[in-house]
């Protein structure tokens, strides 16, 4: 959304009436509730097209990704390393930097968890994850913040850098916990010494899922706060519209871009110590698993907004948790679910051109007042 | 067989960069024909995977690798062209549709190519351009593929194309301004969309190199990324497809390194090894870059519409 | 899910023995027999099932449940080795009824499986390749093969058919099952001939086509004639190899429709018999041991049939070494025996028979062998 965009929004707020204010929290869903439903006929098609019945497809999907309270918790532990995986991509994109590297970040922040675990395993428990995630917050933001600089102070593309950075970081995680970090126990799963059981993360009582997932949440909405109610948001968001003009009002652009990359790479991090502390329990090649490339499609979808980051890695996720029972009930290949994913992905990204020909605010102010 | 001992490892580099590079020169160029015309297209991993899928399913069917590589140059064309087509669309952003089409395109390419993974397909034929050397292992080294001397060819011919001819005109100043190009005449989005589709169908040649002649054979894990790293490494080589050429091939080379000093005996550390075509690349392109900082536009060669480097 | 992670040590003691009871208990009851006519079981593979290698192997284990009267199997594929695994698990167990789990991966093991068994007291989780101790939970089982025997057998064959006297390994990590396999087919071809060195080359990782390929060729370029693999699809080696003029042992599955001609024979898994027997032992209402082991007595493995251009020597050695393996007792890790770096691994007439479990953590390259394990 570009400032005038937000500006005008800003202004129309103000001098308009309740109803307004519904439409104007309902007009950002609208569109692309209706773009998944334009991709689910597209791909009732695609079914058809196979020899499979789309109804059932559908009702797998419902079932399987949010009909029982297991597909919820399925669901929802898949998408919680995809908030942070995301935030460290829409981060960077309000200043207009593309970022696909936050793959690196959760990788290193993973194995700097496990290394703070290994050597100094004798903390009480809450000191223990603090220390865990402090060290994986600042390799994360080492490594994503390296990316800003570099491309403040040399003019290093951020997308090619962050990538390459990203396959440097997984050569590093796997030279590592194979070989100096290496557990000699972990046998045919070179991995490093298993956490102490008090430096373990437990699940979130009723929910089935572990603390990662809250933290997540409240990293989306602590980032939408930052980018949409600070100046220092505010300030981002014009470097990213126009970085000369921003630097002639004398914005700080570089300590915005390393800032802005350098707290991406925090919540990647802590993606990876997450992963660690609360599922694998030890840093190994696991951690590579593809979380940091699943956040770059979640970031575009959610549009960089952090609250919009919540529902599109959801969605996803549950997308995701569906894919096995459509492969076990329907006898379709695996890929199945990725081709679903692209489709829904296309049609929303398609409404945006109708962002503006179809106002639902109209069609809302005009029934209000009718 | 001759002893060559550690002469194996400049062979090794000089064998893997005619081996491993030829996917990169063909998604590199297409990629750079697509960001001069002011589009970048991301999704060309997609593309590539499905162009090996699709290359090597008609090569089974037909019996001909070339049919298969036609298949695949098509396939691509289309992906291309979807392309091109969603983003002349006000508002639509080309990055994010690029990475849409990267996973709908792996997607597909999974889905219809689970049954293509058991058979044999005919490779592509190779050129013994060591014949006369008696070195067993420079004459495996300089085995050379057709596709990778198309792929040097294009390389030139796609660089004189735009410099000197009134399509790569088009092209670059639809790329550099679109209200200059608007003033001139010229259809924007139709340039935009064929150079797109120029772009898709190399993608899909360069798949169809992968699954129908090195490694040569169709999986799932055909492709660790090379799609995404060619696109890379467009804005490495600066937009000039000359320029892609030579970092495809320092990359194909530099990624033999790692298997070729294990085989000499230098076997600790491989990883580290097999990490030197990122870091070597991210040097040069640190080393390279200008200092003017984030003032300046990143890169300045860059085409003036591209939205990766604006 | 991995709430059972969190309590202290003394809570989860208590839970797994309370649960260990339960299973005990009932295996013990006659209530295989009352679902016997509805067992489902379900398989769980980290790579696509039709690989050439090491999922195929477990898919055609698979393949022969489904032909078992009244079990219906379930499977999925391409499942990572991360909280994927769990759902998928859960997934299994809650939407499908399944009660005897195959989640055929090693990295399933620690800590997915052992995350979810105390959890589902009345699901067996059978794993392959794990090592399951008696503090682990009781409903939990892990199994293997001595597939090293195997790549012994190959190594006896390379060591006859090299010229060069360099055999070559494309291996994935240096792992304990790895490490085996590696030692033992250079191990089989010193057995035929002591000057014989095997030249390794790591990937780094378990599935890499063009990495592999690279692999192959480097070996071929310093002059290895026979080469071998342990990564989950051989068939890039196979093939790059075959193009090369290498002869080719295989792995995992039979590759040699590949390359019939280059194809000498190879170690291949036989999980059909293994999955067919836990199967029916479950259907029946008997346990099945928490520690399953089997060699090429046993037909948890088998080789491929020794091709064409296996020379008659080699076959008369083949045959005689395999018949002594299957006696029983064979030690292919046999004093006096040293490391690549010199250190001693087995004293003369200290030997490691096939069935010693200290195999299972194996951390070193016998000398002989071009490589390094970091």
């Amino acid at each position: 959304m570009t400032l005038q965009a937000d500006l005008a929004a800003g202004l129309a707020a103000k001098q308009s009436s309740v109803a307004d204010y519904a439409g104007r929290i309902l007009q950002p869903l609208f569109l692309p509730l209706a773009a998944v439903v334009a991709g689910m006929i597209v791909f009732s098609g695609f079914l058809l097209l196979v020899g499979k019945s789309p109804i059932d497809f559908y009702m797998i999907v419902y079932k399987a990704g949010f009909g029982t309270s297991f597909s919820w918790a399925n669901t929802l532990a898949r998408a919680a390393p995809l908030l942070l995986a995301a935030l460290c991509v829409a981060l960077p994109a309000r200043l207009g930097l593309v970022v696909i590297g936050g793959e690196g970040a959760i990788v290193l922040g993973g194995v700097a968890a496990g290394t703070v675990g290994m050597m100094v395993p004798g903390l009480p428990g809450v000191l223990g994850i603090l220390a865990m995630a402090i060290a994986a917050s600042v390799t994360g933001a080492i490594w994503i913040g390296g990316i800003g600089a570099l491309r403040h102070y040399r003019g290093v593309n951020e997308t090619i850098s962050s990538l390459l950075l990203a396959y440097i970081a997984i050569a590093l995680m796997n030279h590592l916990v194979e070989g100096p970090l290496r557990d000699p126990a972990s046998l045919n799963k070179p991995s490093t010494v298993p956490l102490p059981e008090a430096y373990r993360i437990g699940e979130i009582p009723g929910i089935g899922v572990h603390w990662g997932l809250a933290v997540g949440i409240v990293a989306c909405i602590l980032c939408w706060v930052l980018i949409e109610r600070t100046t220092w948001g505010f300030a981002a968001r014009i470097v990213g519209g126009n970085i000369r003009a921003a630097q002639v009002q004398g914005l700080p652009a570089g300590l915005l871009m390393i800032g802005f990359t350098a707290l991406g790479g925090v919540f990647a991090g802590l993606a990876g110590m997450f992963e660690v502390a609360a599922v694998h329990g030890s840093a190994n090649a696991s951690l590579a698993a593809g979380y940091g490339y699943t956040g770059i499609l979640i970031a575009f979808l959610a549009r960089h907004n952090g609250l919009a980051v919540i529902p599109a890695a959801i969605l996803f996720a549950g997308f995701e948790a569906s894919s096995g029972l459509v492969q076990r009930r329907l006898g379709l290949p695996d890929a199945t679910i990725v081709v679903f994913e692209g489709m829904i992905f296309i049609a929303i990204l398609l409404s945006d051109a109708l962002q503006d020909k179809i106002d639902f605010r109209t069609l809302f102010r005009i029934r209000g007042r009718s | 067989m001759t002893d060559i001992g550690y002469w194996g490892v400049p062979l090794a580099i000089l064998g893997g960069a005619i081996r491993v590079s030829t996917p990169f020169i063909f998604v590199s160029i297409g990629e750079c024909i697509t960001e001069r015309s002011g589009r970048i297209n991301l999704g060309l991993e997609g593309t590539l995977v499905f162009g090996a899928m699709s290359g090597y399913a008609v090569a089974y069917h037909t019996d001909s690798a070339w049919a298969g590589t036609l298949a695949a140059a098509f396939a691509g064309l289309l992906f291309g062209l979807l392309h091109g087509w969603i983003c002349k669309f006000p508002k639509v952003n080309d990055i994010a549709i690029g990475i849409a089409l990267m996973i709908f395109g792996s997607g597909l390419a999974f889905f219809f190519g689970k049954p293509y993974v058991q058979p044999v397909a005919p490779d592509l034929p190779a050129i013994p351009l060591g014949f006369w050397s008696d070195i067993p292992q420079l004459q495996a080294a300089l085995n050379v593929n057709v596709l990778f001397l198309v792929g040097i060819a294009l390389a030139f011919a796609a660089s004189w194309m735009l410099k000197n001819t009134r399509i790569g005109l088009t092209i670059r100043v639809a790329g550099d301004s679109a209200d200059a190009a608007r003033a001139l005449g010229i259809d924007v989005n139709r340039v935009r969309l064929w150079s797109t589709g120029v772009g898709g169908a190399l993608a899909g040649i360069g798949g169809a190199y992968l699954s129908l002649y090195y490694p040569g054979s169709w999986n799932e894990g055909i492709s660790s990324g090379q799609g995404l790293m060619a696109v890379a490494l467009v804005i490495f080589a600066r937009w000039s497809p000359v320029n892609c050429l030579y970092a495809s091939l320092l990359f194909g080379g530099a990624g033999a390194l790692g298997p070729a000093l294990q085989s000499v005996g230098i076997s600790q550390g491989y990883y580290l090894f097999y990490a030197a075509p990122y870091v070597l690349t991210l040097g040069l392109l640190v080393a390279t870059s200008s200092a003017g900082g984030s003032a300046t536009r990143a890169i300045t060669a860059a085409p003036g519409e591209l939205s990766i480097t604006k | 899910m991995t709430s059972f992670l969190t309590p202290n040590r003394r809570q989860f003691l208590t839970r797994t023995a309370g649960l260990a009871g339960l299973a005990a208990a009932g295996s013990a009851l006659p209530f295989g027999a009352a679902r016997a006519a509805s067992l489902t079981v379900g398989f769980i593979y980290v790579g696509p099932k039709d690989d050439y290698g090491y999922n195929q192997s477990h898919a055609e284990g698979a393949a022969a449940v489904k032909a078992i009267p009244g079990v219906t199997v379930v499977e999925e594929e391409r499942v990572p080795e991360t909280v994927d695994v769990q759902k998928t698990m859960e997934s299994m167990i809650n939407f499908d009824g399944a009660s005897l789990l195959f989640p055929t991966s090693f990295g399933y093991f620690d800590p997915h499986i052992l995350a979810l068994a105390p959890k589902n007291p009345k699901v067996r989780f059978e794993h392959c390749g794990g090592l399951w101790t008696a503090d682990k939970p009781k409903n939990v089982g892990s199994y293997f093969g001595y597939i090293g025997m195997g790549q012994y057998l190959n190594g006896v064959v390379a060591g006859h058919m090299t010229k060069s006297k360099k055999i070559g390994f494309v291996a994935a990590k240096p792992i304990p099952q790895v490490l085996l396999n590696i030692n033992s087919f250079l191990l089989g071809a010193r057995s035929v001939d002591p000057t014989i060195t095997c030249q390794v080359i790591f990937t780094g990782e378990w599935s890499l086509a063009v990495k592999e390929a690279e692999a192959t060729n480097a070996l071929a370029d310093q002059g290895v004639d026979v080469v071998t693999c342990h990564v989950d699809g051989p068939k890039v080696v196979m093939e790059t190899g075959a193009g090369r003029g290498m002869y080719l042992c295989g792995y995992h599955a039979n590759q040699a429709p590949l390359a019939p001609a280059k194809y000498l024979t190879g170690a291949e898994w036989n999980w059909a018999k293994v999955y067919t027997d836990m199967v029916n032992t479950t259907l029946k209402g008997g346990a099945i041991n928490n520690f399953v082991r089997g060699g090429l007595a046993e037909g948890f493995i088998k080789m491929s049939p020794l091709g064409s251009a296996v020379s008659e020597p080699a076959r008369k050695q083949f045959e005689s070494v395999k018949a002594e393996i299957i006696k029983g007792g064979y030690a292919v890790i046999k004093g006096p025996l040293k490391d690549n770096k010199g250190n001693v691994i087995a004293t003369q007439g200290q030997s490691f028979v096939e069935t010693d479990v200290a195999l299972e953590g194996m951390n070193y390259l016998v000398d002989g062998v071009v490589g390094s394990t970091s």
